[in-house]
């Protein structure tokens, strides 16, 4: 019980400091964001009217207010969800653009989270059972190889091969050009053939992690006393690995499953850029593009909140999972 | 930073290895010596970290010779636009006719600079924060680490993409402080760990008693026992320094007048490679990018040998 109620101190001191961090940054950096961005709207040829200043102010920081009751508004604001208008989609609000995009990106990247979660750790667990022969080898080099690809550039890749060379898979987006989501099956199969290529992108250069944690957990492990008294009684070798070993050397790893599941949200920023697919990550390159604060402030705010409780739920399941913590 | 100059000899010691320089004396310094070179030699026998200790040997040669070795200047945009690969413009030229191959030469300076002196910064944080939050239990330990689990639990990408955004001027230094700032909290954990354990040993009581003073005891005493652990926080941020850097100069966020393989690609994308065919522009700066973080992480599995032995291979 107090290990539960530790954590949930922690999780509301980290999460005000988050949010607080994510209000202090535009205030503390050096030159005014305002100006950045009523420059951008000027060089769009828009006139520039005061409500607008204002509005921008408001979300930004007036220079010569009490910075106390913006805090205060800025706390009221995130309770509202109200985070006011992007430059990039001025026809909407910024909490309906990022509404919009969520789905799409919780779908890929968290089924390709859970992919090379199970993919990776299981060839983990094989190179570390057959360490040092050919086969972990061959893992280890291969996972260190694509491991170290930029994402965005692996994606670049796959793109002008599969896409543009052999046009196999669609060029750029989540879904045909004028075609209306729905959940319809036509439309569900245009969406699976145009996240093939983004989903491996991120598969591919995530596994690395992966395999390593597991293959490392899974050296350690093996080199236990209780191992080697397993062994000693005579148990297949394959038994011992799979069945005494792996299952001990899983804990760290899924602790690390949990914090890549918070990671979801703001994982595939470059990935998302370069097959323009519509989720959140997309929208932060559009706004990075754009000077776009209000909805760079409101992505880092969701990207950051949802990290901090995919970690709150972890710590709080890891009570079942592993016995020690439970004092 | 003398990290900057330094060949693969494992740089994070740099630190402690300074320090045992200056405290110590003249006798000193053939013992810190003997323990980089020893280090080196067990990082060498090591199959994987070899490979990776002459890759960024060889690409710290072409850094420093690239007025040899490029045969035309990165910058000048004399040549015809959207040329592929021929005899002059091996690599062919972009669209604001500049010579691929040289701009590939000179932007190993860059890429070399940007991941060393980041993650020595980093390193330097990492150690600094993990070391002291380990030693002093208690309050000091609970600010520091929860400022670490903060930084720990905050996105990285974005929280650099948001720095790098708000802070206008976009020179390398800047990309260099916004990666060391957001990459030091996973050294400064597993040093904190270790330095907690370490603190009540018995060489260390004795230090205390002796009447040493806490930055003595904290970088003579506790220091020189994790150079593994330092030098592994070093190359995984120099890793990490080297791909968040073409990310962040692939958007658009670093500065589009310096020449680096993170610029090639960000012009690359902006002008349409992939689609008008131009497909080395993008395939030869990332490959060149993955090389690079491969030998960091390959190196690591030398130091993680060198720290535990069940790793080493038989």
């Amino acid at each position: 019980m107090r290990y539960i109620l530790r954590k949930v101190a922690l999780f509301v001191i980290t999460l005000w400091a988050a949010i607080t961090l994510n209000f202090a940054l535009p205030r503390l950096m050096p030159g005014s964001p305002v100006d950045a961005a009523l420059a951008k709207i000027a060089s769009t040829g828009q006139a520039i009217t005061n409500t607008q200043r204002h509005a921008i102010e408001v979300q930004l920081g007036v220079p010569h207010s009490n910075v106390f009751s913006q805090y205060g508004q800025y706390w009221k604001n995130i309770f509202t969800l109200n985070f006011g208008r992007s430059y990039s989609f001025p026809t909407e609000t910024v909490t309906h653009t990022i509404g919009k995009a969520l789905p799409w990106t919780i779908v890929l990247v968290g089924s390709t989270t859970i992919i090379a979660f199970i993919v990776g750790t299981l060839l983990g667990v094989y190179a570390g059972w057959r360490r040092g022969k050919a086969g972990d080898s061959a893992v280890t080099i291969g996972a260190t190889f694509f491991g170290a690809f930029p994402p965005f550039w692996l994606g670049l890749l796959l793109l002008y091969l599969l896409a543009f060379r052999f046009g196999v898979f669609p060029l750029k987006g989540g879904y045909n050009e004028g075609a209306t989501p729905s959940l319809t099956w036509p439309f569900v199969r245009d969406a699976i053939v145009h996240s093939i290529l983004p989903a491996a992108t991120l598969a591919i250069t995530t596994l690395s992690g992966w395999v390593f944690g597991m293959r490392n957990n899974m050296i350690n492990t093996l080199g236990e006393d209780y191992v080697t008294f397993a062994e000693a009684n005579g148990l297949r070798s394959r038994t011992v690995a799979l069945l005494y070993a792996a299952r001990n050397a899983l804990l760290p790893n899924v602790t690390a499953f949990g914090l890549s599941l918070g990671a979801v949200v703001g994982g595939s920023v470059l990935v998302e850029g370069v097959f323009s697919y519509p989720g959140l990550g997309n929208l932060l390159y559009i706004a990075v593009s754009n000077h776009d604060f209000p909805l760079m402030q409101a992505l880092f705010l969701v990207i950051t909140v949802s990290m901090l409780v995919a970690i709150f739920i972890v710590d709080l399941l890891y009570v079942r999972l592993d016995p020690r913590v439970r004092r | 930073m003398s990290v900057l100059t330094s060949t693969p000899t494992p740089p994070p010691q740099v630190p402690g290895a300074a320090a045992a320089v200056t405290a110590g004396g003249e006798s000193r310094v053939p013992g810190s010596l003997r323990v980089i070179g020893r280090a080196f030699r067990t990082l060498w026998s090591n199959g994987k970290a070899r490979i990776g200790l002459i890759i960024i040997a060889l690409m710290v040669l072409v850094a420093i010779f690239a007025p040899l070795i490029a045969n035309h200047s990165p910058t000048a945009t004399t040549f015809q636009p959207y040329q592929n690969p021929n005899g002059s413009n091996w690599f062919g030229t972009t669209g604001n006719g500049q010579d691929v191959f040289s701009q590939m030469v000179y932007g190993a300076r860059v890429s070399l600079l940007v991941g060393l002196v980041s993650g020595a910064v980093a390193t330097i944080v990492a150690v600094t924060i993990g070391l002291i939050a380990g030693y002093r239990p208690g309050p000091v330990d609970e600010g520091l680490s929860f400022l670490t689990n903060l930084v720990l639990v905050i996105p990285g990408l974005p929280l650099m993409i948001i720095l790098a955004a708000y802070l206008q001027s976009h020179s390398v230094w800047t990309i260099i402080l916004v990666v060391a700032f957001t990459s030091w909290a996973t050294g400064a954990r597993v040093i904190r760990s270790q330095a907690t354990t370490l603190r009540t040993r018995d060489f260390i009581t004795s230090a205390q008693f002796s009447g040493e003073r806490l930055h003595r005891v904290v970088f003579r005493e506790i220091l020189p026992n994790m150079t593994s652990l330092v030098a592994a926080s070093f190359f995984a941020a120099a890793t990490a320094a080297v791909m968040a850097e073409a990310s962040l100069e692939f958007l658009g966020l670093g500065d589009p007048n310096t020449v680096s393989w993170g610029t090639i690609l960000y012009y690359a994308q902006q002008q349409n490679s992939v689609l008008t065919g131009q497909w080395l522009l993008v395939f030869a700066p990332g490959l060149a990018i993955a090389l690079l973080a491969t030998a960091f992480t390959l190196v690591n599995f030398g130091v993680d040998a060198l720290s535990n032995p069940r790793l080493r291979e038989k």
